[in-house]
């Protein structure tokens, strides 16, 4: 008890470093956790994956296209039990800031592989009916203030012309982690645009969504599919829906690893400056812990003085730091919008954030601690003559 | 060793090693310190007095001889021991007080008993006790620095006796006062040894502090070269 009114008090003695050492704590333990974020949201797609869907493109590139023909083959192959597909819309809305995903989907099979995303009856009959409906998840539609009935004016640009979507419904997702950023509409209605316009891009998808049985025949039905269509003038490349999405991933990992390292980077200037002040305390000191030693308190009994001031300071600006990451978060994910679409401080981020922190405090008080057990108490009380 | 002594030195020596240099301090000395005795160690600068102290308090180690304070030889004791023994047998005044800053008078002079067994409530009234002593228990919840100079130092002396230690040392302890509020701590000092019959061994450059002793032990190049009653 003793020992913690102690420390405490110590801590606060020097307001203004003890202050600046705090405000340095809180925005590194806060840019600490908004890069850990950062790094998390772009693998939040690998994340909600789902294990029972595999996704086929062409061999040659994702911007190839498949014939639309190979949809009856590869529901036929043994293992499979549902098939849809979808094609890459990149249009724009109003402007290019406002990015989201649309894709171009067979309605009935998609959200039957999707059941994550959940919509009334009446809302998917009401999309069924409508070849120019388009579903749109409930973060964008909230985004954009859009309800049920409202016309979205998208400027393809893939696809050339300006389509008009009438939205039939708002998905919410099942788990926190579905995504709820994205545009669904008739890959019917593209189709017969391009039929009349680019015959020869018609009947062409994008990917093929691949239902499966049993996620660990994943491989085996993936070989299957692909040798299908070997030697023929569109081979294919099947992958989980997970593999495919950290193929996405991988294009930026340069960018991810140089994040990860710079949020490291802020915890170690950070110890340094935490070692620093607590260095500079325990020198300021010096006669007061050769003082206790001479009344006959223990070496331990400084050690544990400076630790418990360094993992105070430290624990509460970690504290602070994390609770501050809160609302920053909330309002990055805000600004980036669908860029990054699942913005949220998960968990293990706030026990990273603390774990920094206790860390720091821990290092930072090691020298010194290690230095004032050992002071000669003759030579520390001259220090006040 | 005599028999009465409660401070028996034989052969003390003391040298600091300076860059692969012997320097000696203290040669060979012999002292005995009755119990209830008042001494004050005088000489001059680096005449090794402070060094002396330092020994007999048990802050500091010696190169040779022996150090028996109430029968114990401290020179043989290890650290963790010697701290003990500190800490249940020595009351330590110093020149600048060493009070710590963020307690207050009373919390400062409760420090000691924090390594006995007392329960809170003991704890408190030891404090209140001493600090009647010193008169000053109506700044017991000042910090220190809302005291003078002098009632500073009278904290620190209720600090070194709140314990009732066997030997109580001070290096200095008016060193750093008026000659006014020096004559108040040493006549705190006289009293303590007077009426509770402390045992007192005192530092000083001041020949009307050390009059008030009741033996002043003179040193000179680390010999003690004479020793008469004051």
């Amino acid at each position: 008890m003793f020992l913690f009114k102690l420390l405490l008090k110590n801590a606060f003695r020097h307001k203004l470093r003890t202050g600046l050492t705090m405000v340095g704590l809180v925005v590194a333990i806060c840019a600490f956790g908004l890069l850990r974020t950062i790094v998390s949201a772009w693998y939040a797609g690998v994340e909600s994956s789902s294990s029972t869907r595999l996704v086929t493109r062409s061999a040659v590139s994702l911007t190839f296209s498949l014939p639309l023909s190979y949809a009856g083959r590869i529901k036929a192959i043994d293992g499979v039990t549902g098939i849809s597909w979808s094609n890459w819309f990149g249009g724009i809305y109003q402007e290019p800031r406002n990015f989201f995903p649309q894709f171009a989907v067979d309605p009935q099979s998609y959200l039957a592989l999707y059941p994550e995303y959940q919509l009334t009856d009446e809302e998917k009959l009401a999309f069924y009916r409508d070849r120019k409906g388009c579903v749109v998840g409930k973060k964008l539609a909230d985004k954009f203030g859009w309800k049920l009935g409202d016309v979205v004016p998208i400027k393809g640009t893939i696809y050339p012309g300006t389509w008009n979507f009438t939205i039939r419904g708002i998905w919410t997702g099942a788990e926190a982690s579905t995504d709820e950023n994205q545009l669904l509409f008739h890959w019917a209605y593209i189709n017969e645009t391009l039929r009349k316009r680019l015959g020869n891009r018609a009947d062409t998808v994008g990917v093929y969504i691949v239902g499966i049985n049993e996620p660990n025949n994943a491989a085996l039905i993936s070989q299957r599919i692909d040798t299908a269509f070997k030697n023929s003038l569109a081979e294919t490349l099947t992958e989980t829906e997970k593999a495919f999405q950290l193929g996405f991933v991988s294009m930026s990992e340069a960018i991810l690893v140089a994040i990860q390292a710079v949020s490291f980077i802020i915890v170690i200037i950070i110890m340094a400056v935490m070692a620093n002040t607590m260095t500079m305390t325990a020198r300021e000191r010096l006669a007061e812990y050769a003082t206790l030693k001479a009344l006959g308190f223990p070496p331990e009994f400084v050690v544990e003085l400076l630790f418990g001031e360094s993992l105070f300071i430290a624990l509460l600006g970690g504290l602070l730091g994390l609770l501050l990451t809160l609302p920053l978060a909330s309002g990055f994910g805000a600004a980036v919008g669908s860029l990054l679409p699942r913005f949220h401080v998960s968990a293990g981020t706030m026990a990273l954030q603390m774990g920094a922190a206790l860390i720091v405090g821990l290092v930072a008080a090691a020298w010194p601690a290690w230095k004032m057990s050992r002071i000669d108490i003759v030579q520390g009380l001259r220090h006040v003559a | 060793m005599s028999d009465e002594a409660l401070i028996c030195i034989r052969g003390l020596s003391k040298a600091y090693t300076r860059a692969d240099q012997q320097i000696p301090v203290l040669l060979n000395i012999d002292l005995d310190v009755p119990a209830g005795d008042f001494v004050a160690l005088m000489g001059p600068s680096g005449s090794g007095k402070s060094t002396l102290l330092n020994l007999i308090a048990g802050i500091d180690k010696p190169s040779s001889g022996s150090i028996h304070i109430g029968g114990v030889d401290i020179a043989t004791l290890s650290e963790g021991a010697l701290a003990d023994w500190r800490a249940a047998n020595v009351g330590f005044i110093f020149q600048f007080y060493n009070l710590m800053p963020v307690l207050t008078a009373l919390e400062n002079v409760e420090l000691p008993l924090l390594l006995t067994g007392l329960s809170s409530r003991q704890r408190k009234q030891h404090v209140q006790a001493a600090l009647e002593m010193v008169m000053l228990t109506d700044r017991m919840d000042h910090y220190p620095n809302e005291l003078s100079g002098g009632q500073q130092q009278r904290v620190a002396i209720a600090r070194a006796l709140v314990s009732d230690p066997t030997l109580i040392v001070a290096d200095e302890p008016t060193g750093d006062l008026d000659r006014h509020t020096g004559e108040e701590v040493l006549s705190l000092l006289d009293n303590l040894n007077r009426s509770l019959g402390k045992t007192i061994v005192m530092v000083t450059h001041d020949p009307k502090a050390a009059s008030r002793a009741r033996r002043m032990v003179h040193l000179e190049k680390g010999v003690l070269v004479d020793d008469a009653p004051a």
